[in-house]
């Protein structure tokens, strides 16, 4: 309690409220522009945010992302574009209802859901926070290691039918990390004797070009498009209120997404289809599911904004990200010296519950400011797209050039940029990147570390932890292969596929 | 749940047109990586161990970067051809063109300053566009000088004087312009 107390103190400032107010809403509009996303934006500020104090830095960014979804929904439901990848699924059901003239119920529904599921989700990391502190201790080098190595092959499988490209792009990520002198035997790796290389690549360049630039260049070069929309009228308080009447589906979504969240490599897409899959097994009109159903609508958006609050478990405890928006964050840390790991529960614990407690209030401001906003941000997202990648290639000079003032990385990002441009006509995932860059760098520092205790390999998995994450590994990689071989068998036709649904995933 | 049959529906990705191209310019870039394994890092002799050598990520990243790259484009190989191959590597091509607007602009801020650099751009690549109204050219001004005071006046990031800035009189305005715009 005490140390709950003292992270609310942390919060009580002007400039982490302020913070926390920019983030917020600056992340609902951000989410709610097609072609913008969470990354996009955190990657660009994530510079200026280095000149901050940490908690400020963070609980900005915190609010980008924990918000960014409440944003997306509404393109999604009322344009049928999703705002960000997440919120893919709830086109599914939420433009159907606009389709059926119930446009205010299935905002005030997606809302009122998100907020469930942030809630709850936040609550139950709150309280299970000082379990956290008692078993993050547990995790040394050689777990930690093992964690990492999770959360790459877990980033890999994740890509059904893309299992291939995600290695090749994990081990590129990993590769890239190892670029420069090495700071152990001070040897070069991979300079090709230029000194340019020598600093190695910075993973801000990346991230910026990788999601920032990339994005710039794809609208750019696209043709024009400027959505239409019409008004929502009614009353919004009330039409989220309707949540209510959804509770078990919500609870259910919020648990899936914390539990997911909390896996790193996995995420918002399997803890939606968990949830979706369940809410439409006990509903008692499924055939609806697709169609315009509420409770299909409440599954995807209570599972999906569960998820920021429970993907920062894996970053705090152990300082393993799980996917690209917290691998960013981790440089936050890096930079202010704060290293995240299982220090930060037991010496710092305020500090964590004070990140919770800004997520709470940024899920209030959000539904507070979707009361009146929504017809305001309509007009919003009418931005032509290509004045939209002009902007957002503005923004990125600044986040690449503030780093280091160096025009070489401009170069590096610009290339990243035209990579990234490829990755997202080809279809093919760049988070594998970013997260093969941290964990490949991780990897190698626990490695070196677990090594010095270990004689025999046996040894490496002497301890409960270890040997448990040893043995999902394998279980994974073992159970992806049935999976893979069972699908084969009873595979359906390619055209009965829904093509378009990952039309929008690397946004 | 119409639309969506299988839990591997969820993430299942298709292929696009292009896709033989790219899977083996990788392919052939991890191998030249790969190939340059010895001469780009070194072999430590003395007292340390396989995995404490610096050469020991960059094969293990490398080796499973140019397998899963072979594996992609025997999968590419083997796939139906897509139409329109030529078609997407010309908008990948096409696409340099923005990036070479970037270069312009990152080349352009040391000389003549970050405001009057970030101005120019909005606008000559606005009118680029095709925005050429007076609105539009009015709308992109007015976002570049707000970037400007937001990014440089407000939040201090980093962006050095342009060195136009040493050619005006000594004083109060040129510390000013030297500090926030």
């Amino acid at each position: 309690m005490d140390a709950f107390l003292s992270g609310l103190d942390l919060l009580a400032r002007f400039d982490v409220a302020l913070a926390l107010l920019i983030g917020s809403v600056g992340g609902v509009i951000i989410g709610a522009i097609p072609g913008v996303g969470p990354a996009v934006a955190i990657a660009i500020l994530l510079p200026a945010t280095f000149s901050l104090d940490p908690l400020v830095g963070l609980t900005m960014l915190l609010g980008i992302y924990g918000s960014s979804m409440f944003g997306g929904a509404l393109p999604a439901i009322l344009i049928n574009t999703p705002g960000t990848a997440v919120n893919a699924l709830t086109t599914y059901d939420g433009h159907p209802m606009t389709k059926k003239g119930q446009a205010l119920r299935a905002l005030g529904l997606a809302y009122g859901a998100s907020f469930f599921g942030g809630i709850l989700s936040i609550v139950a990391l709150i309280l299970f926070a000082p379990l956290l502190a008692k078993i993050a201790p547990m995790f040394g080098s050689r777990e930690i290691f093992l964690a990492a190595l999770l959360g790459i092959v877990l980033v890999v499988l994740a890509h059904r039918g893309q299992t291939f490209a995600a290695g090749m792009l994990a081990a590129f990520g990993i590769f890239l990390n190892t670029i420069g002198l090495e700071p152990v035997k001070y040897t070069q790796r991979y300079t090709f004797g230029q000194d340019w290389l020598a600093s190695g690549i910075n993973l801000i360049v990346v991230v910026l070009g990788l999601f920032a630039l990339s994005q710039a260049f794809v609208l750019l070069t696209d043709p024009e498009s400027a959505p239409t929309t019409q008004r929502v009228k009614g009353n919004m308080l009330r039409a989220m209120g309707e949540v209510l009447q959804f509770k078990r589906i919500a609870a259910a979504g919020s648990s899936f997404g914390v539990l997911m969240g909390m896996i790193p490599g996995v995420g918002e897409f399997t803890a939606q289809f968990l949830s979706y899959t369940y809410a439409q097994k006990t509903s008692k009109a499924p055939e609806e599911f697709g169609h315009g159903s509420p409770e299909g609508l409440v599954a995807s958006e209570s599972a999906n904004n569960a998820v920021p609050a429970a993907a920062m478990i894996p970053l705090l405890a152990l300082g393993i990200p799980g996917e690209a928006l917290t691998a960013m964050m981790l440089s936050v840390f890096y930079v202010h010296n704060v290293i995240p790991g299982p220090n930060l529960f037991q010496n710092q614990l305020d500090f964590v519950y004070a990140l919770y407690i800004a997520m709470i209030a940024l899920n209030v401001i959000v539904v507070v400011f979707m009361l009146f906003a929504s017809n305001w941000l309509l007009q919003i997202i009418r931005i032509p797209t290509r004045f939209l990648g002009m902007t957002i290639l503005t923004l990125g000079f600044v986040g690449v050039y503030s780093l280091r003032n160096s025009i070489t990385d401009c170069a590096i990002s610009a290339g990243f940029g035209i990579l990234g441009l490829i990755l997202k006509r080809q279809n093919l995932p760049i988070v594998p990147i970013v997260l093969g860059m941290v964990l490949g760098g991780i990897m190698e520092v626990k490695l070196r570390s677990a090594m010095a205790r270990v004689k025999t390999p046996l040894d490496f998995v002497d301890r409960p932890i270890a040997a448990l994450l040893a043995l999902a590994i394998l279980v994974l990689i073992v159970l992806h292969v049935w999976g893979v071989i069972r699908e084969h068998r009873s595979r359906v036709p390619e055209t009965q596929h829904d093509h378009d649904l990952h039309d929008s995933q690397t946004r | 749940m119409s639309r969506l049959k299988t839990f591997q529906d969820l993430f299942k990705r298709y292929r696009r047109p292009g896709d033989m191209v790219f899977a083996l310019a990788f392919f052939l870039f991890a191998l030249f990586l790969l190939v340059n394994l010895p001469m780009q890092t070194t072999w430590v002799e003395k007292r340390t161990q396989l995995f404490a050598q610096p050469a020991f990520w960059p094969a293990i990243s490398l080796v499973a970067m140019t397998f899963f790259a072979g594996l992609h484009l025997l999968g590419a190989v083997v796939s139906e051809r897509i139409p329109g191959r030529l078609a997407e590597v010309l908008y990948w091509l096409r696409s340099l063109e923005y990036a070479a607007w970037f270069m312009a602009y990152v080349l352009l801020v040391p000389v003549i300053g970050y405001l009057l650099a970030t101005i120019l751009f909005c606008g000559t690549l606005s009118f680029r566009l095709g925005y050429r109204s007076p609105q539009w050219l009015l709308a992109s001004t007015v976002f570049a000088v707000a970037v400007v005071v937001l990014f440089k006046s407000f939040l201090q990031v980093k962006i050095p004087a342009g060195a136009i800035y040493d050619a005006l009189p000594p004083g109060a305005f040129r510390s000013f312009m030297m500090t926030y715009l």
